[in-house]
């Protein structure tokens, strides 16, 4: 329980140092530290699989790329002043209704009693059950979500891809 | 735990004593030179000079840098390898494997993908052209150079049904609790459960496994940002890449890293595909070299030799690291490329659908 309130508040920490941070290049690396944070979090809840996943998809590729493209903007023309008051209207109306929504919806959530000790299995989260969970009861919706990301895909390497009569650079 | 991160350390400190002499030495025998000769008997003093130099060498931080990620950037590059050796068995027996957790070889893949945050960091933060484009890269090829060393890894998960390393080192041996047939194939009746050896190694196991070590082993060169795909650290082209700043003992934890990551990969090879800590010779007839050659798991005897073979492996893939990079020349970008997305992976989807036939006929 202490260890879940020292990760929580370096979660929390960190994602606020997210939007905090001046430089974009802190800012994503604190997005990584809070992604690093997160698969903390799945291990505390006996989902290590999840943990490498996240790990491995969103630190490790997303947020690479992220970094990658940043670093190759030109990051004093698009410093912070350039935004109106207007937009920075717009965004804490937008951030302020979200935040009421989530408040509202998760007001009168019934989080039960916890953990039945008993009864509780502590292969949940490992890979064999998931594998038996999503490769049977959720086949369908997963194999969906192959052709959507194989769509994604096409679609990425059909923009980048060099037509006719272009040059490359 | 304890004791596998004790081990783990000194190995890792150890080996990049022994990697850099024994690369000069090496790449000095194959271009006909002498190598270090001056500093003790046959120059083997010649990397303790060098540490006492690195050591007392000033920690420079250019003045546009971004400091704090400059300083941080080394640390991370380390630890983000480190972390790796974590989920991997040194021996049989518990306590020389740090953790036994479930998805050990997927967890390793996860933790060592870290390494190239690190080098985006030490490559922006330098504020230097050279290191950046080198960061890049490094950046470009590791990312890339992931899927085919991911799946090849995959086809060896699904030949052994598990991903803990511990469970898939000892599937490859006599302590193995299953039946090992001959080449896999349970038709074929031959039972080699008892003879152990390289007969019951994984590349033995699966005949095409040997197409996918080369795989696995050209995408672990490429992963360590060693020659032919050193891009990222051409000398000549970008005088050190992403490292050209730094100096002191912090360019000596960049080169302590890249060192631990030859280890971790060669080790990882020897585990997935060359029989983890299991004697190499087989048992023939009442000649019971394999019994001999290794000891009961969790007993001294049997700890000592699963080390002995699985550092005697491992080098020798470190040595095989060597002779490729004093080999071949350096590819250039769009080779790079092409053998990633267009030769590599095409055929490692292959052979993902290959063991998955494979599987089936050894059951």
């Amino acid at each position: 329980m202490q260890f879940w309130y020292f990760l929580t508040a370096l979660t929390l920490i960190s994602a606020l140092m997210v939007v905090l941070s001046k430089n974009p290049i802190h800012s994503v690396l604190y997005l990584v530290f809070t992604f690093f944070c997160i698969s903390g979090h799945y291990v505390l809840l006996n989902a290590q699989f999840l943990m490498a996943v996240n790990i491995i998809v969103y630190a490790g590729a997303i947020m690479v790329l992220f970094l990658f493209v940043i670093m190759m903007l030109d990051l004093r023309r698009n410093s912070p002043d350039s935004k109106t008051n207007l937009t920075k209207l717009a965004g804490a109306v937008v951030g302020g209704t979200v935040l009421v929504i989530f408040i509202a919806a998760t007001r009168k959530i019934n989080l039960g009693t916890g953990a039945d000790n008993a009864f509780y299995n502590s292969q949940t989260g490992m890979v064999e059950n998931l594998g038996q969970i999503l490769y049977r009861n959720y086949l369908l919706p997963f194999e969906l979500v192959s052709i959507l990301f194989f769509v994604a895909m096409v679609g990425a390497v059909m923009l980048g891809k060099r037509e006719a009569g272009e040059r490359n650079f | 735990m304890f004791v596998a991160l004790l081990i783990c350390l000194s190995l890792v400190l150890a080996n990049v004593v022994i990697g850099v002499y024994t690369e000069r030495k090496v790449s000095a025998f194959m271009q006909d030179r002498l190598g270090p000769m001056v500093v003790g008997k046959y120059g083997s003093l010649q990397l303790i000079a060098d540490l006492v130099k690195l050591l007392l060498k000033e920690d420079i931080v250019p003045k546009l840098a971004d400091k704090w990620l400059f300083l941080a950037a080394p640390c991370m590059i380390f630890v983000a390898i480190f972390a790796g050796f974590a989920v991997i068995p040194l021996g049989p027996g518990e306590y020389l494997q740090g953790s036994q957790a479930q998805i050990g070889v997927f967890y390793l893949l996860a933790i060592v993908s870290i390494d190239i945050i690190g080098v985006l960091m030490a490559g922006w933060s330098s504020n230097n052209k050279y290191s950046l484009l080198g960061a890049m890269r490094s950046v470009a090829q590791i990312v890339s150079y992931e899927i085919p060393l991911g799946l090849s890894v995959l086809c060896v998960v699904m030949v052994s049904q598990t991903l803990n390393l511990q469970e898939i080192s000892t599937q490859q041996g006599i302590f193995s609790g299953h039946d090992n047939y001959l080449f896999g194939l349970k038709s074929l009746g031959i039972d080699v459960t008892q003879v152990g050896g390289f007969l019951t190694w994984n590349i033995f196991r699966v005949p095409f496994f040997l197409g996918v070590f080369i795989i696995f082993f050209i995408a672990s060169l490429a992963e360590c940002n060693r020659a032919p795909f050193d891009l990222p650290e051409a000398e000549s082209e970008l005088v050190g890449g992403f490292h050209t700043e730094y100096s002191g003992m912090r360019w000596a934890l960049i080169f302590l890293s890249e060192y631990g990551m030859m280890l971790l990969v060669s080790v990882l090879g020897v585990i997935l595909f060359l029989g983890g800590w299991n004697s190499p010779f087989p048992n023939i007839g009442s000649v019971k070299l394999a019994n001999w050659t290794s000891g009961e798991p969790g007993s001294w005897s049997g700890a000592i030799w699963g080390f002995v073979w699985l550092l005697a492996k491992a080098y020798m893939l470190i040595f095989v690291q060597m002779w490729v990079r004093w080999t071949f020349p350096r590819l250039r970008v769009d080779q790079l490329m092409y053998l990633t997305w267009k030769v590599l992976t095409p055929f490692s989807i292959l052979a993902v659908f290959l063991s998955a036939i494979w599987r089936m006929l050894m059951i």
